[in-house]
């Protein structure tokens, strides 16, 4: 199985995340650069945390527009997966593929701190090795985590199990329905604002995201039935 | 030359914490007749051009694309010619 990784001017999670693809799974990982205009080597895309281009306009705002954005949009109506980490969730919002928005933190400070998220919907390729309803433990660190949706969009998400991950106890950023993370109608893009990347080992403080990247590899093995 | 200056806050719908914080702090300072604060951005943006109609079409175009994201924000904008 073949992941990209890709990198905006701005992204500080790539290397994190390519080194969790790598020591998780040991399968080929790309890092991407946002010029690139063809995707189709790759099985698995992610989107990493991070500042592309400054936050300036708005978080995720100006990278929708980088070329490699064509390429992911295509990937995603392809059925392929595509997963957002923070400011990855927050361009996917910009670009569409998500519903909703990610707006300032209700405290409006950056929050960092690892916090306990609800599984909610263990029925998706990213989350397949969690149990539903399972606590687990994973870092978030932003300033813009704020989810916004509007009640009727909610609705709809809620009938379609689009609510992936809910923070479990208080709500650090004062999202709508403590929104963590969700995922788009079809169930092949996942947007999230903790990080999983950073909870692969108990040295980091957690092992909690492990399990998101091992769901990949299986439920695309089953998929392919390698 | 064209001047579109494009005001954009959050909608009405969409809860400010920025607005309610500095809502807050003017009542403390007294100004308890205040009802509420929305904060925005405000842009300027040049279109070289003297087609009013035709800067009006664009500069619109430029707000839905990129500069508001309307899931959460509206806009309103005047042009002048400069």
């Amino acid at each position: 199985m073949k992941f990209a990784v890709i990198v905006f001017p701005g992204s500080n999670c790539d290397i994190d995340t390519i080194k969790a693809i790598e020591d998780v799974l040991q399968q080929p990982v790309d890092a991407v650069w946002h010029h690139e205009t063809d995707l189709s080597p790759y099985d698995c895309i992610f989107l990493p945390g991070g500042f592309s281009y400054g936050d300036y306009l708005r978080t995720g705002a100006i990278a929708q527009f980088s070329p490699v954005m064509e390429q992911v949009k295509k990937a995603a109506e392809e059925g392929k997966w595509v997963v957002g980490i923070c400011n990855g969730f927050q361009i996917l919002t910009e670009t569409g593929l998500l519903p909703g928005a990610l707006r300032h933190n209700n405290s409006l400070q950056f929050v960092c701190e690892t916090v306990p998220v609800v599984v909610e919907n263990n029925n998706t390729p990213f989350t397949a090795d969690y149990e539903p309803g399972q606590v687990i433990r994973i870092p978030i660190a932003h300033g813009e985590g704020n989810y916004y949706v509007d009640d009727e969009t909610l609705q709809k998400m809620k009938a379609n199990h689009q609510i992936v991950f809910r923070y479990a106890d208080k709500n650090p950023n004062g999202s709508v329905d403590n929104i963590a993370g969700i995922c788009n109608e079809r169930g092949n893009v996942l947007g999230m604002m903790p990080h999983p990347e950073r909870a692969v080992d108990a040295l980091l403080g957690s092992s909690d995201g492990r399990a998101l990247f091992t769901s990949i590899l299986r439920k695309w093995e089953e998929k392919h039935d390698a | 030359m064209i001047l579109a200056k494009i005001h954009v806050t959050l909608k009405q719908s969409v809860l400010d914490p920025q607005g309610s914080t500095v809502t807050k702090s003017l009542h403390a300072l007294g100004y308890d007749e205040v009802e509420d604060v929305r904060i925005g951005k405000f842009m300027e943006v040049k279109v070289n051009t003297d087609d009013r109609k035709a800067a009006e079409e664009r500069v619109r175009e430029m707000c839905e694309k990129l500069l508001v994201n309307t899931v959460i924000e509206t806009y309103s904008f005047e042009l002048s010619e400069v």
